[in-house]
């Protein structure tokens, strides 16, 4: 079974990947925005959104799905970075994948807007990427992984 | 000035941590050269002509002694002992190793300093006044504001893979010395119609290939929103902006491709769902930030008394009236001016400061200035706060390190890039030009006769050295492998701000002292009393240089 980062541990990952040439894929198989889009039954499905498809048509059925990839076509697109914040501000609750051309140096990001697994290109190299997760401790910004701002939870110094 | 805490020296510590991991895995080929090169942009290294050049962010344009001595320490230790101040108030290092990267880094980390976002498709370092705090036209100061979106931008999960570089100015003056039209984000301080001061917002400036002018994206907007605010149109942008042409890709091109307004609504969409969420400024934080940049403990000083023994030094010494006049202004307490460090001495590049000097001007500010420095986007320094009485001696002391060249504002204080020199991005040296320009027009009263008049120059399309906002810009480009200048005519950086006209085909680097002279001349016969260049270039139009200067060169 392949293998990914989920939820700051390496894990099994449990989902058949995408294949789009398919018109009925297996209930435990990731679709691709056509093929969901005809799932008749939204409830527990799993879509993969490429890089530029706005998560929009997900909207209405957040609460049913179970996971959404974004896939980075190159690296340095960053505009799933606000598609998993938007994803999550809107009440998203299911597994939020990362996959495609994404660098370790980009989990800690990743992982503040949202996203709680990763699918990485090299698969060997997936322990030692786990130390990138905790590159920073602190953060200024509100995000979804600390929704209060620093300085919404900043103490004076020496107390 | 802002101090760091705990909070802040942790993220700044961790960030180093971060990127000597990165350098380490780079230089075991852990890496590739593709991967690693935004990792170092964000922390404002380049691969140059010559070096790596190293960016060191000066929030705001704002130092203290201690972190200009530690400047001039980096510049020896890892440098050939001299910076260059940038047209963003950042100082460069044109020549450390990619492997010192990270000491340098933790170096500067002991001051309370960085190099992080100097660089890379992300929000760059936030610029102001560099009066800001003790300008007489201020309405509030702007650093509180700076500093805010200084922590708010920094390390920004959500915004380190923009489109492009996105470049935030905050002005809170009558007069615009922050060039916010001309920025990707400009925001004003100013009062709305019962006296409460907000923001104003501007979008989509910028300079570059399409140089625009920002449109009005918000009249006031109360300041507890600003975060918010900044968040919706960074996200409307990360959306939506251009990724298929790096030339297209500036905010500027969506604002004008979606239109003011149509932008403006996709905004407003966005900070309804970001509107009074945890981002939303409270007064406590407001408090906090503006405390940090309080008024020093001044002395209450006879402004009389001191201004008539300024005159009779004056008088005494007219070389140093010459200097008073032309590089000091008034401040905002009496008894006080503020002092402008020309880096402009001909025959030194613009901008830069060996290590003595900067380790001087440390030493000045902590006898004259409350330990306080500031760079200017025009590549120069300031003392913001020095007494009137204390003016000769901090003179005599400038002279003598040739910092007192008295030139601020006129001709040969002239605003220039690294240029071909230094740079890989340039199609032109552009240090030459300059120099040549300074040794042509060394005749002092002929400067002063010229009145206040501003020469940008870039060696490429970038426009580091901003030259559409000149009001004489020259732009170096590249013809057939040769170097050629394109001069532009009209440019300005002020509220009245606007763009240089191209004046007409380009020239030689050896004809550009006499392309300068002939424009200058036919200003000085075509000006009425007191009419400075930009006014009468407003009034004549760009025929009548056109004419002179391709009358002479042909």
């Amino acid at each position: 079974m392949p293998k990914l980062i989920k939820q700051g541990c390496i894990a099994d990952d449990p989902w058949l990947p995408l294949n789009p040439d398919i018109i009925a894929p297996a209930p435990d198989q990731i679709r691709n925005l056509q093929q969901w889009l005809q799932l008749p039954d939204k409830s527990g499905s799993a879509v993969q959104l490429e890089s530029g498809e706005e998560p929009l048509p997900l909207f209405d059925y957040l609460q049913h799905i179970k996971l959404i990839v974004l896939n980075f076509a190159v690296f340095t697109d960053g505009r799933g970075f606000s598609y998993a914040r938007d994803l999550r501000e809107r009440g998203y609750l299911g597994e939020l994948r990362a996959s495609g051309h994404f660098i370790r140096d980009q989990l800690t990001y990743l992982l503040r807007c949202g996203f709680d697994a990763f699918h990485m290109a090299d698969e060997a190299g997936l322990q030692e990427a786990l130390a990138s997760l905790a590159d920073f401790s602190e953060h200024y910004q509100a995000a979804i992984d600390r929704p209060l701002p620093l300085f919404r939870r900043r103490r004076p110094t020496g107390r | 000035m802002y101090v760091y805490d705990q909070y802040d020296q942790k993220i700044i510590d961790e960030r180093v941590a971060q990127y000597r991991d990165q350098t380490q895995r780079f230089l075991a080929g852990k890496i590739p050269e593709e991967e690693f090169r935004p990792l170092r942009l964000q922390n404002g290294l380049y691969v140059q002509r010559l070096a790596p050049m190293l960016r060191i962010a000066v929030p705001y344009g704002l130092l203290n002694s201690t972190q200009l001595r530690k400047l001039a320490e980096i510049s020896r230790t890892y440098d050939k002992g001299y910076a260059h101040i940038s047209t963003r108030q950042n100082v460069q290092l044109n020549w450390p190793a990619l492997a010192d990267v990270p000491d340098i880094l933790e170096e500067l980390a002991t001051v309370q300093m960085h190099a992080i976002q100097t660089s890379g498709n992300c929000i760059r370092n936030t610029t102001t006044d560099q009066f800001a705090g003790v300008a007489c036209d201020e309405l509030e100061d702007p650093r509180p504001y700076c500093e805010i979106i200084r922590q708010w931008s920094t390390l920004h999960p959500e915004f380190a893979f923009l489109p492009r570089k996105f470049k935030i100015a905050v002005c809170g003056s009558t007069q615009d010395r922050a060039a916010i039209h001309h920025h990707d984000i400009g925001i004003e301080l100013l009062a709305n119609s019962v006296g409460e001061i907000g923001l104003k917002i501007l979008v989509g400036g910028g300079l570059g290939r399409t140089p625009a002018i920002g449109s009005v994206v918000n009249e006031w907007l109360d300041k507890k929103h600003m975060l918010t605010y900044l968040e919706a149109i960074l996200r409307v942008y990360n959306q939506h902006g251009r990724r298929d042409n790096k030339y297209k890709a500036r905010i500027k091109i969506l604002v004008k491709a979606m239109g003011i307004d149509a932008f403006r609504e996709a905004v407003e969409r966005e900070w309804a769902v970001l509107k009074d969420g945890p981002s939303t400024l409270t007064d406590e934080e407001l408090v906090r930030a503006r405390a940090f940049f309080d008024a020093p403990s001044y002395q209450v000083l006879d402004a009389a008394t001191s201004n008539s023994a300024l005159s009779a030094q004056c008088t005494r010494d007219p070389i140093f009236g010459n200097w008073i006049k032309r590089n000091t202004q008034a401040h905002r307490v009496p008894g006080y001016r503020i002092v402008t460090i020309s880096l402009k001495a001909t025959g030194f590049a613009p901008g830069d400061v060996t290590a003595e000097q900067m380790e001087l001007l440390a030493d000045l500010s902590d006898n004259y200035s409350f330990g306080e420095v500031r760079t200017t986007h025009q590549q120069n320094m300031v003392l913001g706060d020095v007494p009137t009485v204390s003016l000769h001696e901090l003179w005599q002391r400038l002279q003598a390190a040739r910092l007192a060249t008295p030139n601020i504002g006129y001709l040969t204080d002239i605003i220039c890039c690294p240029g071909g020199d230094y740079c890989s991005l340039a199609n032109a040296k552009s240090l030459p030009v300059a120099e040549a320009i300074q040794m042509r027009f060394d005749d002092l009263d002929y400067v002063y006769d010229l009145g206040p008049l501003e020469l940008n120059i870039s060696g490429c399309m970038n426009a580091c050295g901003h030259h559409h906002i000149g009001h004489i810009g020259i732009l170096g480009v590249d013809k057939k492998g040769q170097e050629f200048y394109q001069v532009c005519l009209g440019g300005s950086q002020s509220k009245d701000a606007s763009i240089g006209n191209i004046l007409g085909p380009s020239f030689k680097q050896e004809d550009m002292p006499d392309v300068i002279e002939t424009i200058l001349a036919t200003y000085v016969t075509l000006r009425e009393e007191e009419e400075s260049f930009l006014d009468t270039y407003r009034r004549v139009g760009i025929d009548p240089f056109k004419e002179r200067v391709y009358a002479k060169a042909h």
